[in-house]
């Protein structure tokens, strides 16, 4: 699936993050490759929202890098990792809820939109914004929301807002997507329907790193899993491969031998 | 719909009609006024430039404490330059509005590392360094008695037609068509994407940031244009007043364009003019007639509270909110009817 020796499309080399005298991520490294969908796991307090944090931008890693496309992006701002390409969705209904689900989309459009300040003043941005729109339309339409193009964000339910919170990202058109929980709170309905969509944004070229607890979809979804355990790499591979390792299941369940003297 | 057409066209004239009702009013209005009133309706159309100006930059959530300093800015800058250097008073106003941007460009830097509450006190304090300058540096800032005898806006001659801008009534006028076309350029901008970005910022700034909009420079630009435009209310204010001080740009100033924003309501355009008209007129009018006038802040606490209380989303829901109403009791009185027959 992906040859080797192919430069990644992101990678992590030796990233530590500190909390004051809590180290939540400590010298991780990881790569996604082109066209991959990636997911992170590791039980409560692995450090996979730092991880997801740095990665985008909100948090500066205290020590090591990240590397986008070969290019050092350590400490960058989010909104300039956006334009390069690696936009991140975010937990629960994070939305503009006062927002029509269209205007939703197109802050979504803001990096494609380009105008400058007299030509919004004067209204030479039409063109622009028409494509926007369109654009924006589009964005609905793949995630089935275009009938709902009008109503107001806070009219939708929860299953809805989900899908718009990954057509908002979609709209910045990334190469890289970080999915963080995208299928928390969802019913097994829901979560199907999300992962085919999930498939189908790889299928248009992009490549998609996810954060999630839930362990089924994971398995099912992603090619590769890496699997981090206090702050530290634990084990990476093909989910069948994780699924039996022994390590993974003494993480999640704790130690059979200390179970043993539990009980 | 066959309809459609001519209703369009009718609510299309009827929109058209209430401008030029607007601007006939606008237009009549001082003459309709004593001298001291058509002053203070010279103060009102600065006014809600200033609070209008303010009212941008609350777009993007932040609430400033240092917006009337920022006007006196603008106010300063205009006067020193006509007095200093003998530009033309329409310029010098001009270049005001410029300085005024340009400060707040640079308090962004310190400014908008901070957001809300810590954002309010740090204005705060920005604007009382800006008049600890004024008040301490008698050159060229005339120290806590302020500038005197600024320049007025020169009067124009032409063979038949002469304005004398120390009439309050062309001052109006002048006024009222600075203002119209600042408030049309601030309207643009809200109704453009730029207004769309700042919404975004204000309701979930790191949604925003995520998608590319680089929040920092969008909350300057907002704090940016709203001062330019403080910076012209100021310019116009000092070219007509004739003096500045450091005491006319205080807090407590600032605590009434907080109050003519919360009362009028700050979601429409429109909210914070209803605002500073309202409370402009009935503490002209009727608190002046009464012999009240004295107790301004006293009653202008009464209205804020009240207001809070009873009208929390402005002045500006109360139009919305009566008609709902008027709606419900014609389709109940409706139904009633049916009943009886």
């Amino acid at each position: 699936m992906n040859p080797s020796g192919e430069r990644p499309i992101l990678e992590a080399r030796g990233l530590t993050r500190r909390f004051g005298g809590l180290v939540a991520v400590n010298n991780f490294s990881f790569s996604v490759h082109e066209g991959a969908i990636h997911g992170l796991i590791g039980p409560n307090g692995a450090g996979k929202t730092t991880t997801f944090n740095v990665i985008s931008g909100f948090y500066a890693p205290t020590a090591g890098q990240v590397l986008f496309r070969g290019l050092d992006i350590s400490g960058r701002k989010t909104s300039a990792l956006a334009a390069m390409g690696l936009v991140r969705t975010f937990q629960g209904s994070t939305l503009f809820q006062e927002f029509s689900v269209l205007d939703n989309v197109r802050v979504g459009r803001h990096l494609g939109a380009r105008a400058g300040f007299i030509g919004r003043l004067i209204g030479t941005d039409r063109l622009s914004e028409r494509a926007a729109d369109a654009k924006a339309m589009e964005t609905l339409d793949f995630f089935g929301l275009q009938e709902l193009a009008g109503e107001p964000v806070s009219n939708l339910p929860h299953g809805h807002q989900r899908m718009l919170g990954m057509a908002v990202a979609l709209a910045a058109e990334p190469r890289v997507l970080l999915l963080d929980e995208p299928f928390t709170g969802m019913n097994p309905e829901e979560t199907r329907r999300m992962m085919a969509l999930v498939r189908r944004i790889r299928d248009r070229g992009v490549t998609i790193i996810l954060v999630e607890h839930d362990m089924q979809a994971v398995m099912n979804l992603c090619d590769i899993i890496t699997v981090m355990n206090f702050g530290a790499l634990l084990v990476e591979g093909a989910p069948e491969m994780v699924r039996n390792d022994p390590a993974v299941i003494e993480a999640y369940l704790g130690s059979t031998d200390g179970a043993g003297h539990a009980s | 719909m066959s309809t459609a057409g001519p209703a369009g066209s009718i609510r299309r004239a009827v929109w058209r009609l209430r401008w030029v009702f607007l601007f006939a009013i606008l237009a009549a209005l001082p003459y309709m006024l004593s001298y001291s009133q058509q002053e203070i309706a010279v103060l009102l159309v600065i006014n809600v430039l200033l609070v209008c100006s303010y009212r941008l930059l609350t777009l993007t959530g932040e609430w400033s404490l240092g917006h009337v300093v920022i006007m006196g800015v603008g106010a300063y800058a205009s006067a020193l330059l006509a007095k200093q250097f003998g530009i033309p008073v329409p310029l010098s106003m001009l270049l005001g509005g410029c300085m005024a941007a340009a400060i707040a460009a640079l308090l962004s830097f310190p400014l908008f590392r901070m957001k809300g509450f810590y954002f309010l006190i740090g204005s705060f304090a920005a604007g009382e360094i800006i008049r600890l300058i004024w008040k301490r540096f008698t050159d060229p800032f005339g120290g806590p008695k302020g500038l005197k005898r600024i320049d007025p806006f020169p009067d124009i001659e032409t063979g038949f037609l002469s304005i004398d801008f120390y009439e309050p009534v062309n001052y109006y006028f002048l006024s009222l068509v600075v203002v119209s076309v600042s408030l049309f350029i601030l309207y643009r901008i809200e109704r453009s994407r730029i207004g769309l970005t700042f919404h975004a910022i204000h309701w979930q700034d790191r949604l925003a940031e995520s998608v590319g909009v680089d929040t920092f420079r969008y909350r300057t630009l907002a704090f940016v244009i709203a001062s330019f435009f403080a910076g012209i209310a100021g310019g116009l204010y000092a070219h007509y007043v004739g003096a500045v001080n450091p005491t006319r740009f205080s807090v407590d100033q600032m605590v009434y364009v907080l109050v003519w924003a919360v009362v009028g309501g700050t979601t429409t355009f429109h909210g914070p003019i209803l605002g500073v008209v309202v409370l402009t007129v009935i503490n002209e009018i009727v608190l002046r007639a009464l012999g009240l006038d004295t107790a301004r802040p006293l009653i202008y606490g009464a209205i804020l509270i009240l207001s809070v209380l009873y009208l929390p989303h402005g002045l500006e829901s109360l139009g919305p909110r009566l008609r709902t109403r008027w709606q419900l009791w014609r389709s109940g009185s409706a139904a009633g009817g049916r009943e009886l027959a």
